[in-house]
């Protein structure tokens, strides 16, 4: 059988953002997958020029709609490692709480854009349905549904009061009865099953040679978490990372599934474990010098390089986004696999490619 | 493969999760970020705002006591309002509602009769 060359995107029905992959099909089976970025450019790391320092957390956070906190962690994270600003306590244990909200959204988010991917509506609505509660959270603390805009250079913006506390707590083990209901339909049901039990299948070696990121690399049985550096207030936290061992597309959903439960739980400890006290520290000057700055993102690791020279405006920024690192792991799993699998094995590598071309 | 059938079955009876937007609107939470307003009279027209701003969505002129707001630049990051030394600036909860033309919001502060009495004087 000749070969023949199928586009896959840059506008596909599972994909809400553009990647183009070049699949080489023989009849019905992917030989080789050659991907193509670049759709979606919008040179924010380049703004660096234009906006000071404190801007800028409003820049980075608009590089990706789903992990927006994040990025201003990891950003707010390395101008204070640079400036020596010691952030309090309390500002620390809010920075988790609002990230492993987001967490929870995106992992919910995930595992309904998967259903839809194998045509599950249904699946797809109930997962929907439960993360708009986790939206309203977001909303009622930081002010905004999908961008908080809550971490600032030397802390956060806003406070979560007692009242707003057991209203978190309350709506949080709503969403656990809700998505504990959903357990034996994403981990039991057949057509599940059927659409991602031993379908693109990494090994532990492979993924990590390739250098996955993330619920890749935790699928395949790497014990690898950024959280697991304690940063922000993840160190006076008590966590295991989620690993499962089989590497395929249903390992990684059971994985990310799993996480939501610990993203839960990491919020109670927090709320246990979070001491009275200021919020922010008010800083003053420019930062000079050059640093690394990880934090664990929904889809794995995410890497801000920042060199500053003291001026208002910093010299260079870099990030380095968990789907780019997930893209040799990507090209590496569609060989061999069936034309129809395709969107399911890009979507379990949790794509976002806004994040990735930033 | 009957997994969701209890679900389902439930969906029929109890009400439904999504409301008919434009209609039928939901409270606002306190503190949400939906629109950026300002108490012109209370403006001392500083700029502060402007410099802090962003998305450089906001336009102070000193010299015609006038201050603009580009609603479609806004980012609802509420930047503004915490600089603002007189605190003039705020965020309305409710969502900024659709427009047919796309217009920058002006405001003219008027000028107070007594400053002016004192201007002559």
């Amino acid at each position: 059988m000749a070969r023949t060359i199928l586009p896959f995107g840059p506008q596909h029905p599972v994909l809400p953002e553009p990647i183009h992959l070049k699949l080489v099909v023989e009849d019905e089976i992917v030989k080789e997958a050659l991907p193509a970025i670049g759709y979606v450019h919008r040179g924010l790391e380049k703004l660096v020029d234009l906006k000071d320092i404190n801007q800028m957390v409003y820049v980075v956070e608009r590089i990706c709609g789903i992990c927006s906190c994040m990025h201003a962690l990891a950003y707010c994270q390395g101008i204070e490692e640079m400036m020596n600003v010691e952030v309090p306590p309390r500002a620390k244990f809010l920075r988790v709480i609002w990230a492993e909200l987001h967490r929870i959204h995106s992992h919910l988010l995930w595992l309904g854009l998967l259903a839809d991917a194998f045509g599950f509506e249904s699946l797809f609505m109930q997962c929907w349905r439960v993360r708009e509660k986790i939206m309203d959270l977001q909303e009622a603390t930081a002010g905004n549904r999908v961008i908080v805009s809550v971490n600032v250079v030397g802390g956060v913006r806003r406070d979560i009061n007692k009242d707003m506390e057991k209203y978190i707590l309350d709506t949080l083990k709503e969403v656990e009865q809700e998505v504990n209901q959903l357990k034996s339909t994403i981990l039991n049901d057949y057509t599940v099953k059927k659409r991602t039990v031993g379908i693109g299948v990494l090994t532990k070696e492979q993924v990590y040679q390739l250098g996955g990121a993330g619920p890749m690399l935790r699928a395949s049985g790497v014990v690898q978490d950024m959280r697991m550096t304690g940063y922000a207030a993840y160190g006076d936290l008590d966590f295991e990372p989620v690993v499962e061992t089989a590497g395929d597309c249903y390992a990684r959903t059971v994985v990310r599934f799993r996480e939501i439960f610990q993203s839960i739980d990491l919020i109670r400890q927090a709320f246990s474990k979070m001491p009275d006290g200021e919020i922010n520290v008010k800083v003053k000057g420019f930062p000079t010098g050059e640093v690394v700055s990880r934090v664990e993102q929904p889809r794995g690791e995410l890497l801000y390089y920042i060199r500053a020279n003291g001026t208002k405006n910093l010299e260079r920024l870099r990030v380095r986004t968990p789907t780019f690192a997930n893209i040799a792991p990507l090209v590496a799993m569609l060989p061999g696999i069936e034309l129809a699998d395709v969107p399911v094995v890009v979507l379990t590598i949790d794509p976002c490619i806004s994040c990735t071309e930033r | 493969m009957f997994k969701m059938t209890k679900n389902i079955l439930r969906n029929l009876f109890t009400k439904k999760a999504t409301r008919l937007f434009p209609y039928e609107k939901r409270e606002p939470f306190k503190g949400a970020r939906g629109e950026l307003d300002i108490k012109i009279e209370d403006c001392i027209f500083c700029g502060l705002c402007q410099r802090s701003c962003p998305s450089n969505c906001i336009k102070v002129d000193r010299p015609n006591k006038k201050w603009e707001v580009n609603q479609f630049s806004c980012i609802l990051c509420g930047v503004c309002t915490e600089v603002c030394p007189k605190k003039c600036l705020f965020m309305k909860e409710h969502y900024k509602t659709p427009v047919y033309t796309k217009n920058i919001k002006e405001h003219q502060q008027e000028v107070k009769p007594a400053a002016s009495a004192e201007g002559q004087a």
